[in-house]
């Protein structure tokens, strides 16, 4: 369990008002969590604002409209908080 | 302001390109159909037409600070006060700030004040569409150019494209 995974399952705990204990690496946000696209975007503020970084939901959005990516590969939290890592390695 | 017509800023007085702010004036009409329901014998402007206000200077703002890139649409709003009513007749002097430039929506803090006395202020979320997506960007710049958006940006020394 990493310290990405812990700040942001926090985070959606309180954003969206989800028992914090339900919060897994692989609970996906929207088919596990239910988290719809209003709330993703608070989450994402949040992660933003904790994180420093600007996380690419519209190139995101776009790879899974166009059937590129699986939304596994951004939704699943364990990979979320990969990319988050990645995100903030780039910034540094 | 025409209020039946969502038209709720008169002016944009200044933009800071640098802080990412935006200063607007408006004055409240005398007379408006709003007012014949809201409420008769004591009109006031109804609080969501000033959230619609601190919007729509966020929603300018937004357009200055991404070139126009994309179209802004109200999202959330968050802790938002009204703080004293607004009667006809009113100046008011609105102000937004850009919190946060994120991808595909923006948030800021906006207020309004009148007379140097607070009116109400909110942190407002934005959703941003691609104009290619949405089919009013000649509509918005037409808009913004009335208002003297994209004048208020080349005083900031922006460029106009």
């Amino acid at each position: 369990m990493t310290a990405t995974f812990d700040k942001v399952a926090d985070i959606i705990a309180e954003t969206s008002e989800i028992d914090r204990e339900t919060i897994k690496p692989e609970s996906h946000t929207i088919d596990d969590l239910g988290i719809d696209s209003l709330d993703f975007l608070d989450i994402v503020f949040a992660i933003d604002k904790e994180f420093g970084i600007k996380i690419p939901l519209e190139q995101w959005t776009q790879d899974v409209n166009e059937g590129k990516v699986a939304t596994e590969e951004y939704f699943v939290l364990a990979n979320l908080c990969s990319k988050i890592d990645q995100l903030r390695a780039a910034k540094a | 302001m025409l209020l039946e017509y969502f038209q709720m800023i008169d002016r944009v007085e200044s933009v800071d390109a640098e802080r990412k702010t935006l200063r607007a004036r408006s004055v409240v009409p005398s007379k408006s159909p709003v007012f014949e329901g809201h409420f008769p014998g004591m009109p006031l402007v109804p609080g969501v037409l000033l959230i619609e206000t601190m919007a729509q200077a966020s929603g300018f703002l937004v357009l200055a600070a991404t070139d126009f890139a994309a179209m802004p649409f109200l999202m959330s709003v968050d802790g938002a006060k009204m703080r004293t009513f607004v009667e006809p007749d009113a100046v008011l002097d609105i102000e937004a700030a850009l919190e946060h430039d994120g991808s595909g929506f923006a948030v800021t803090k906006a207020k309004i004040s009148s007379g140097g006395k607070k009116v109400c202020d909110a942190q407002l979320k934005l959703r941003t569409m691609p104009f290619d997506q949405v089919p009013l960007g000649e509509i918005v710049r037409r808009r913004a150019e009335e208002l003297g958006l994209f004048e208020a940006i080349a005083a900031a020394g922006g460029e106009r494209n």
